[in-house]
């Protein structure tokens, strides 16, 4: 194996090794910030190939399968985990850093798998390495957090395994490459990258878990599965039309939910899924121009996500909570973290001049251009929404809404440098997207700032804007605003919460009742097999010589039985 | 070049099927007239040394495929005794003699802290005639010779596993049921050999081989292979013949424990190879139905009753032992299968649990000799306090689930593509659910490890290195395994050719 030829993901598994060898401090937290410089530039350094053919059981593993697909994904998690553990670097805690630089590794060595066994072994790699992050907090209700999560991210991997399995005895290739819906082989396959990618329905693990990570823990966490499971389908579904209405579902249903929830972290999680929504229908879709918007959007959305991530988690850092109901007013003290959660904020809304609006556009022009009216009339709507609940939401019941009296102090240095960073990086691609353009999957013929563009995306988040700036006067002030004007919207906003909250407390009941129904059935079948496993049980008994001697003689009667008839 | 001088050049190179089982058979002795407790564990570790030392040697020899065959005394088979090494039997043999060595060098501060020193000679004596009977079982190419090794084995195991009763009282009782029921199997398997011999009036398993597939079968032959595979079942553990191994695993001491898990089923599962695919042919529909309709419900049977019976038991050593158990289970699929994948899943499951439970026993062994037993509500926080036994243990406990990258998962992976190629898509899709119950017992005990507080007022140690070096020599082998898997793969492979081509 050549030097130049080392996989990422290997650089990452051996500095985690490493790196429990480096006393804590300034060495640990700097070996963990070169790290990601050095994939990085292994990772820039390849040239579109196939390296590191492995033999192994007849099979030939293909450890690194570079292409621009696989590239662009690589960096932006190289980028990531730079940002990820620069944010981090107060921690001393071995088990985050350590996971932190395991997950990014497996992540990373996913995107690279050439064939499906690879990418099987990284993708259980994932899943094992992120759940400590989450144990990290060490609390009773994130280790049970952890645990579900844990089962679902690994049964994730078992249906990706028995897809693999059935592939391959189908086809008799276990190369990872553009795979058709039809047989059970590729719908297990299907299904797994759904879990990971939080498909509606199998999305509960998301927001159930990132909120109970560790501060930086969530900022790590919300960049790598997601978005592994997004790369995974792009490289092997894309143009599957299926996911262009799960995707665009997927960007629907978490505005709902966004909306009503009062932890900030949660309403990230939700705003998270609906975001993959729009990655999904590009990928569904299947274009060129899609898929570049879903890699583009993929990379500036891990930017913006983890920018958000990190300014609530360095408010919840100084004050300790993260509930939208206990906090507000905090610009007063934290200046920078308010700017830099702003330009979170204006990115994830996409507006002009900021990441979101140069990736996001691709994906919604792809959709019109292709015809899905529907779809893109989804789209938009959820744009709405987005701007609702992460765009005003967040910042404005954490820095602003009324005033909490908490004075913290400031954010500390590096995590302010972090998310500087970030910020930096997600105005340059809003004003300047070409680089990013460059690094994407294929030619890319596209102008963000064009009049139509421009005009189209101010109007509808200056719409979106002024309804939340009137909702809220109206939330203050109820009898007179009212009166005074906007009937129609007065209807549509109350209305519309109360319509919202209805479908969300049916989902919530239907969702509560069906899980209390099963948990109620596996407990009682839990409860019959202790009694017949169990120590005390019937099959556990342990002192029959007589049994035993029974059980000779009938399975010697049973044996000369099936010899005999 | 006649005869005389062919007798004259023979080499030591050439004894070694022999001196295999006869060097450990001389130390037994000679560590009791010796009378020295300083000097028995070398005399025993050095004999078992020497053991592994002529496995690995016979095992290259044989891995092209190539038989030896040592007449003993000189006298030709069938009426001599022969020993024949093939791929299938080196392969165990280096697996014992390998365990056992290990398991010696663990041994010298256990044996020395659990066992009343009155009886530790006794105790290497009695270890050292145990591996002479399982090498012999292994070695012999002769079918009432198995019977006497095998008696020579269960004879000192029967004796290691009451040894506990320093400790446990219960080991009595537990190594008194072992006796019977050992017995019982026994005599059923001699009962076999009877009829065998009836039939053809031959003892050499070669030659038996011939005479049954010479005359066709009859009652005679059904009835003894019904005997045969019932006898040796019990020593396997076949599942509802299991009831000894929870018992006598518990309350035997844990470096006996480690021996036996690791070694005693195995070998008892390559005679039944032995027997099933090179004596008797599977040609045969009898048995084939017996494989069909006896063995396979059973294996499957034991996959999951075992299991879950594993996942409620609150002592780590009847866990552990229910899951051997279960794993037989798999071994015993894969034998049912009667393809040249599953029996290669077979062996190599074999060799690779072997592994990986030794270094689980042997972990559980420094918990009872820090904590005073095995319960889990004894080892609550130990995962702190013996950082290193346990990272071995989690390692074992890994390969037990069948994690990529060990041991465990390279079995399972076989024994999966055997059920694949058989087209049960049903008994795959129950191994991997099987596994799973795996991942709960032994996440049961990663929890109670490194999960919970230590109690108030308990300080425990770590154990010496000499104990850690031989469980983590079988953790790091059983990860070893899982990567490298060019040695255990061709010597399967080769193994159960050899196994299906007969004689």
């Amino acid at each position: 194996m050549l030097i130049d030829q080392f996989p990422p993901a290997f650089t990452f598994i051996l500095a985690a090794i490493v790196l429990l060898a480096v006393p804590q401090g300034r060495a640990r937290g700097a070996l963990s910030l070169i790290v990601p410089i050095v994939a990085a530039l292994q990772v820039w350094n390849y040239d579109t190939g196939i390296y590191n053919q492995v033999e192994f059981f007849g099979f030939t593993l293909e450890l690194m399968r570079v292409d621009k697909l696989s590239t662009i994904f690589g960096l932006i998690f190289c980028l990531a985990a730079f940002l990820g553990n620069l944010f981090a670097w107060h921690v001393r805690d071995s088990v985050q850093q350590v996971a932190a630089l395991l997950y990014a590794g497996a992540a990373i060595g996913a995107v690279f798998a050439g064939d499906l066994i690879t990418l099987f072994i990284y993708w259980e790699g994932t899943a094992i390495a992120s759940v400590f992050l989450i144990w990290a907090r060490r609390t009773e209700g994130a280790y049970h957090t952890g645990l579900r999560y844990l089962l679902i991210q690994i049964g994730s991997g078992v249906i990706l395994l028995a897809g693999v399995v059935l592939c391959y005895r189908e086809t008799g290739s276990i190369t990872f490459t553009k795979m058709t819906l039809g047989t059970l082989a590729t719908w297990l396959i299907f299904i797994a990258f759904g879990i990971k990618c939080a498909f509606p329905l199998l999305h509960n693990w998301l927001q159930d878990s990132y909120p109970a990570a560790t501060v930086t823990g969530t900022v790590i966490l919300s960049a790598f599965t997601t978005k592994l499971a997004v790369y995974a389908l792009a490289r092997g579904f894309p143009g599957t039309e299926l996911l262009i209405y799960i995707g665009a579902v997927m960007t629907v249903f978490p505005v709902f939910f966004a909306e009503i929830e009062n932890d900030l972290r949660r309403v990230l999680a939700y705003s998270l899924n609906n975001q993959l929504g729009f990655m999904v229908v590009g990928v569904g879709i299947g274009t060129e121009m899609s898929l570049n918007g879903t890699a583009s959007h993929a990379f500036a959305h891990i930017l913006y996500k983890a920018l958000l991530f990190m300014s609530v988690g360095a408010v919840l850092f100084r004050t300790g909570t993260s509930k939208a109901s206990e906090l507000g007013g905090l610009y007063r003290t934290m200046p920078l973290t308010t700017v830099f959660c702003l330009v979170g904020a204006a990115s994830i809304s996409a507006f002009p001049l900021f990441s979101g609006f140069v990736t996001k556009s691709l994906i919604l022009d792809a959709t019109a251009s292709n015809h899905y009216t529907l779809v893109w009339i989804m789209l938009l709507f959820a744009s709405a929404g987005v701007l609702s609940h992460s765009g005003i939401k967040i910042p404005f019941f954490t820095f602003f809404a009324h005033d909490s009296g908490m004075r913290p102090k400031e954010a500390p240095f590096h995590m302010l440098l972090a998310m500087g960073i970030t910020a930096f990086l997600c105005i340059f691609i809003g004003v300047y997207p070409d680089p990013l353009y460059a690094l994407l999957p294929y030619e890319v013929e596209f102008h963000p700032y064009t009049v139509g563009h421009v005009i189209g995306q101010l109007q509808l988040l200056l719409f979106a804007l002024l309804a939340f700036g009137v909702l809220m006067r109206t939330g203050i002030h109820p009898p007179e605003i009212r009166a005074i004007n906007l009937d129609s919207d007065w209807v549509y906003r109350r209305m519309l919460p109360k319509f919202i909250g209805s479908i969300a407390f049916a989902v919530t009941a239907f969702w509560a009742l069906q899980t209390k129904f099963w948990m109620h059935r596996v407990d009682g079948v839990i409860a019959r097999l202790y009694k017949s496993h169990g120590p005390e049980g019937r099959i556990a008994q342990v002192w029959p010589t007589g049994s035993m001697v029974l059980w000779i003689a009938i399975l010697l009667g049973a044996t000369l039985l099936v010899n005999f008839v | 070049m006649s005869a005389g001088s062919a007798t004259a050049t023979l080499t030591l190179a050439q004894h070694l099927p022999v001196l295999q089982v006869v060097v450990p058979l001389l130390a037994a002795p000679l560590c009791v007239l010796l009378g020295s407790r300083k000097l028995v564990w070398p005399l025993a570790f050095i004999a078992s040394a020497i053991t592994f030392l002529i496995a690995t040697l016979l095992l290259m020899k044989v891995l092209d495929g190539s038989v030896i065959s040592y007449h003993i005394g000189g006298w030709a088979p069938p009426l001599g005794i022969e020993y024949r090494i093939d791929a299938a039997n080196a392969f165990v043999l280096f697996l014992v003699s390998g365990i056992s060595t290990i398991v010696l060098l663990y041994a010298r501060e256990y044996v020395a802290a659990i066992i009343p020193p009155a009886s530790q000679l006794l105790f290497y004596a009695c270890f050292l005639l145990c591996l002479t009977g399982l090498l012999g079982v292994a070695a012999t190419g002769d079918a009432f010779n198995t019977f006497v090794f095998l008696e020579i084995s269960s004879l000192s195991t029967y004796v290691l596993i009451a040894m506990g009763a320093g400790r446990d009282k219960r080991a009595l009782t537990a190594a008194f049921d072992y006796l019977i029921m050992g017995t019982i199997g026994a005599t059923f398997f001699v009962i076999g050999i009877g009829l065998l011999y009836m039939a053809t009036g031959t003892l050499n398993m070669a030659d038996l081989s011939d005479r049954i597939s010479d005359m066709g079968d009859n009652r005679t032959v059904r009835a003894a292979f019904a005997f045969i595979v019932v006898g040796m079942g019990l020593k396997v553990a076949i599942y509802p013949l299991h009831l000894w191994l929870p018992n006598a695993y518990t309350h035997a001491p844990s470096v006996v424990t480690a021996f036996l898990a690791a070694t005693a089923t195995k070998v008892a599962i390559y005679v039944l190879m032995r027997f099933m695919f090179s004596v008797f042919q599977p040609g045969f529909v009898f048995e084939t139905y017996t494989l069909e309709f006896v063995i396979l419900p059973f294996a499957i049977l034991a996959m999951f009753a075992a299991s879950i019976v594993a996942v409620f038991q609150t002592n780590l050593k009847r866990m552990l032992a229910y899951s051997s158990i279960a794993q037989i289970g798999y071994m015993l699929l894969g034998i049912s299968f009667i393809t040249k994948t599953g029996l290669t899943a077979a062996i190599i499951h074999l060799f690779n649990h072997g592994i990986t439970k030794g270094a689980l026993f042997m972990a559980v062994g420094a918990y009872v000799l820090r904590t005073g037993n095995s319960f889990l509500d004894r080892l609550e926080g130990l995962g702190k306090a013996m950082p290193w036994t346990s990272a071995a243990f989690v390692i074992g406990g890994l390969s037990l689930i069948g994690v990529p990258g060990t041991a465990g998962f390279i079995s399972k992976w076989v024994l999966i593509t055997a059920a694949i190629e058989k087209g049960w898509w049903l008994v795959a899709v129950l191994i991997v659910a099987s596994s799973l119950l795996a991942v709960i017992y032994i996440w049961k005990v990663i929890e109670v490890l490194y999960m919970r507080e230590v109690p108030d007022g308990a300080h425990h140690q770590e154990v010496p290195g000499s104990m850690l070096v031989p469980i983590w020599i079988l953790a790091l082998s059983s990860i070893y395994f899982g990567f490298d898997t060019s040695l255990t793969m061709s010597a399967a492979n080769t193994a159960a050719d050899s196994l299906l081509s007969g004689f």
